[in-house]
């Protein structure tokens, strides 16, 4: 086995509307695969399927991931697989402290895989080791998760959680969406940081501009339900250029069933 | 549906050990304590409250004082005004009255079996009680069957002992203050009380004394047919300090037991009392057969200037919760404070909320009211904020706020204002919310499963009301909410 996630011929449907029509990609360990698209193409719904979200009905296919099929598995049990989705829009959670929330989930992954859970003080050592890597202030840590972040400090936020959850998949859901230049340097060199042979990505992205800084081994362009271009990081560059519609002009279906 | 759930508990035992055991603990506090009692005759009448006061060695003014009061409930209609679902109470059918026989002289002759209930409580009665550091009077059926710490507080000048006693040894206190609160004809169920209450704690703290330990009374309610109506009177003398905790339980029978309880607090100047409650009474199946109806008047007085009363309550159990712990704030410069948790379940339905009187010049009071409902119960905040003519300056903040779980379920705000001084400023914030897909779904890809995201959401949302908790309280409440809640979604 080689690929740490197969994707066969995904369909799957969002309120009756068929919206992956067919998408097949594979990803092998420290790999950092783009996927790009136009609003609408089925970018996020990819994210959403491959994380488990209720509401998302998979009619054929399968995901395969570390040689077990990920669909049949709870969200929380795919987190503790190592699966993480780092999430377009992280919602707030009022009066739930962020240190908290994260030391229930660190020993949440860590009792489902059978590991030892960590006590606050183990666990404020490590979350202080992580912190370097994102630049964030303690305070973030101390107030309610997500609560009056701004977008910047939550996507951060998510980043750092990656850091501190240590996935061996990251599905980075349109981190780059609403930043700002400096933002989004930080952002990515939060996941550079996290590179590794055993970790790999998966970028959803809408623009080129995040790719700059996150360089990947493979850009794929999703329309329509499917994978229609795949190609090394000059594929980004060309669709800079050309713009979405130039793929499908040009473009050969790849992953088509 | 009994069948249904077996098998799915069967499923889970091989699945999943800690959801099993988490399952069976859904309401831990329902067994009984097989103990010999006695008890009078169920009815009500005015031999049965002149055999209950006897039965208690009362003195002739004590009595009378009952029947004065019975002879009031009885000119008085049951109360409908809060749009309850209630079956009529067959207030003949209630025994008045029910004590665990051989009634002990001092804590170490205390029935074993009755030590042993607290203990699978979790309340110190005995050497544990040293280790908590929490002096407890327990209140067994009607009667208290001994109260913790009473030397260390003697000699602190306190007096914490139950109702009976106080009676007995201290009847000029009882008499300067029973009733001066909640009067004998305030409400239907007071007057009910007032006439057939048969224990309760008494607290009095001299003045400038700090109470030296967090006082607690626990309440079980263990025979069947029977009610409690116990009586509670906390007074703090000028510049005196208490913090005072109040639990409850009961076992799980299909009929409504009623408890019908009075509490009054009266806080002198520069007093201050911190009343505490977890109410975790029986609250019925998930059908809705049997539970508590709790209908509770808890009211206090912040008589001397500077004095300061703060009711916290977490109330997760009962099947009907009607209750509203209200300040009258009529020293100057007086605070009131009322934070509440109310969460309900099935069929369970609470109506509970706060009355603040403002009466003294430049009085403050505060609220913070939250409300959570599951499955198809009913939850309302209830509120009343008055100013009266002369409170010069007072001033009232009001926060309630309602989650909602599932879709089956019911949240009501009634806040009331009657301002009559207009430099008076009242403020009121109210939310609506409900736990969304999109907060369960983020926790659970991250790894909590949905019961621990639940809790955990719930859990934040009741922050501030926790915070005001003494600290064993707070993490007792957790768990509570917790094991209240389980099954609420999926």
């Amino acid at each position: 086995m080689t690929a740490m996630l197969k994707i066969e011929n995904l369909h799957a449907r969002v309120e009756g509307k068929e919206i992956l029509k067919g998408l097949s990609l594979e990803i092998g360990p420290g790999e950092v695969h783009a996927i790009m698209g136009p609003n609408g193409a089925g970018k996020s719904t990819l994210g959403n399927v491959l994380s488990g979200r209720d509401g998302y009905e998979v009619t054929e296919g399968s995901v395969t991931y570390m040689g077990q099929d990920l669909l049949a598995l709870e969200p929380e049990e795919r987190a503790a697989a190592g699966v993480f989705l780092a999430f377009q829009y992280p919602v707030e959670i009022p009066g739930v402290n962020n240190t908290y929330f994260l030391r229930a989930a660190y020993n949440a992954q860590r009792k489902a895989r059978g590991e030892s859970e960590l006590d606050s003080m183990e666990f404020l050592k490590l979350v202080r080791e992580k912190l370097k890597v994102m630049n964030l202030s303690t305070d973030l840590l101390n107030r309610a998760v997500n609560e009056g972040f701004s977008g910047g400090e939550k996507k951060r936020n998510e980043i750092f959680q990656m850091a501190l959850l240590e996935p061996k998949l990251a599905i980075l859901d349109e981190t780059d969406s609403g930043l700002d230049i400096d933002a989004l340097k930080q952002v990515a060199e939060g996941v550079n940081a996290q590179r590794d042979p055993q970790r790999s990505f998966l970028l959803i992205t809408h623009y080129q501009r995040l790719l700059d800084y996150i360089e990947p081994d493979f850009v794929h362009v999703l329309a329509d339900g499917r994978i229609v271009e795949s190609g090394d990081k000059t594929l980004a560059h060309k669709l800079e250029e050309h713009g979405y519609a130039w793929v499908a002009e040009h473009g050969e279906p790849a992953g088509a069933a | 549906m009994t069948a249904e759930r077996s098998d799915n508990v069967a499923t889970l035992r091989e699945n999943n050990p800690e959801v099993v055991e988490a399952l069976s603990r859904r309401y831990g506090a329902g067994f009984i304590t097989d103990i010999e009692t006695d008890s009078l005759p169920p009815g009500l009448n005015e031999d049965i409250i002149r055999a209950l006061s006897a039965l208690k060695e009362e003195p002739e003014w004590m009595t009378e004082w009952r029947l004065e009061a019975y002879r009031h409930w009885l000119t008085m209609p049951m109360p409908d005004w809060a749009k309850l679902k209630l079956s009529p109470i067959d207030f003949q059918a209630i025994s008045y009255y029910a004590a665990p026989k051989n009634r002990p002289k001092s804590l170490d002759e205390v029935d074993p079996k009755l030590l042993e209930t607290y203990d699978k409580l979790g309340v110190p009665l005995h050497e544990r009680a040293r280790l908590a550091g929490v002096a407890v009077d327990a209140v067994f059926d009607s009667v208290s069957v001994g109260t913790t710490f009473r030397k260390e507080l003697a000699e602190a000048g306190v007096i914490f002992c139950s109702m009976s006693e106080a009676i007995k040894e201290h009847p000029e206190l009882v008499r300067e203050y029973l009733g001066t609160v909640v009067p004998t004809g305030d409400n239907y169920f007071a007057a009910l009380n007032s006439a057939v209450f048969s224990d309760g704690s008494f607290v009095f703290i001299p003045k400038g004394v700090r109470c030296p330990m967090e006082l607690s009374t626990y309440f079980r309610i263990n025979a069947g047919h029977t009610g409690q109506f116990e009586r509670t009177l906390i007074i703090a003398e000028d510049e005196a300090y208490v913090s005072y905790l109040e639990g409850c339980t009961a076992p799980m029978r299909d009929e409504n037991q009623l408890h019908a309880a009075v509490v009054e607090l009266v806080a002198l100047e520069k007093a201050s009392i911190k009343y505490s409650t977890v109410q975790n009474w029986y609250p019925g199946d998930e059908n809705g057969v049997g539970g508590i109806y709790n209908f509770v008047t808890k009211r206090g007085d912040c008589r001397g200037d500077d004095s300061k009363i703060s009711w916290t309550q977490v109330e997760t159990g009962s099947a009907i919760t009607w209750k509203y712990p209200s300040c009258v704030l009529r020293g100057d410069r007086s605070v009131g404070e009322f934070y509440s948790v109310a969460l309900t379940h099935h069929h369970q339905q609470a109506d509970t909320g706060t009355k603040m009187i403002h009466v003294g010049k430049g009085t403050r009071s505060k609220i913070v009211s939250k409300g959570i409902s599951a499955g198809k119960s009913s939850n309302a905040y209830r509120g009343l904020v008055k100013v009266e003519k002369g409170a010069e300056g007072a001033r009232n903040y009001t926060q309630c706020d309602s989650l909602l779980i599932g879709k089956t379920c019911g949240a009501h705000t009634f806040p009331y204002m009657e301002v009559k001084n207009s430099t008076a400023i009242v403020e009121h914030e109210a939310t609506t919310s409900k736990i969304s897909d999109d907060q369960l779904f983020y926790c659970r890809a991250r790894g909590l499963d949905e019961e621990n995201a639940v809790s955990m959401i719930v859990d934040g949302f009741c922050k501030q009301v926790f915070r005001e908790l003494p600290m064993e309280f707070a993490v007792e409440a957790k768990k509570l909410l917790e094991v209240s809640l389980e099954g609420a979604v999926g």
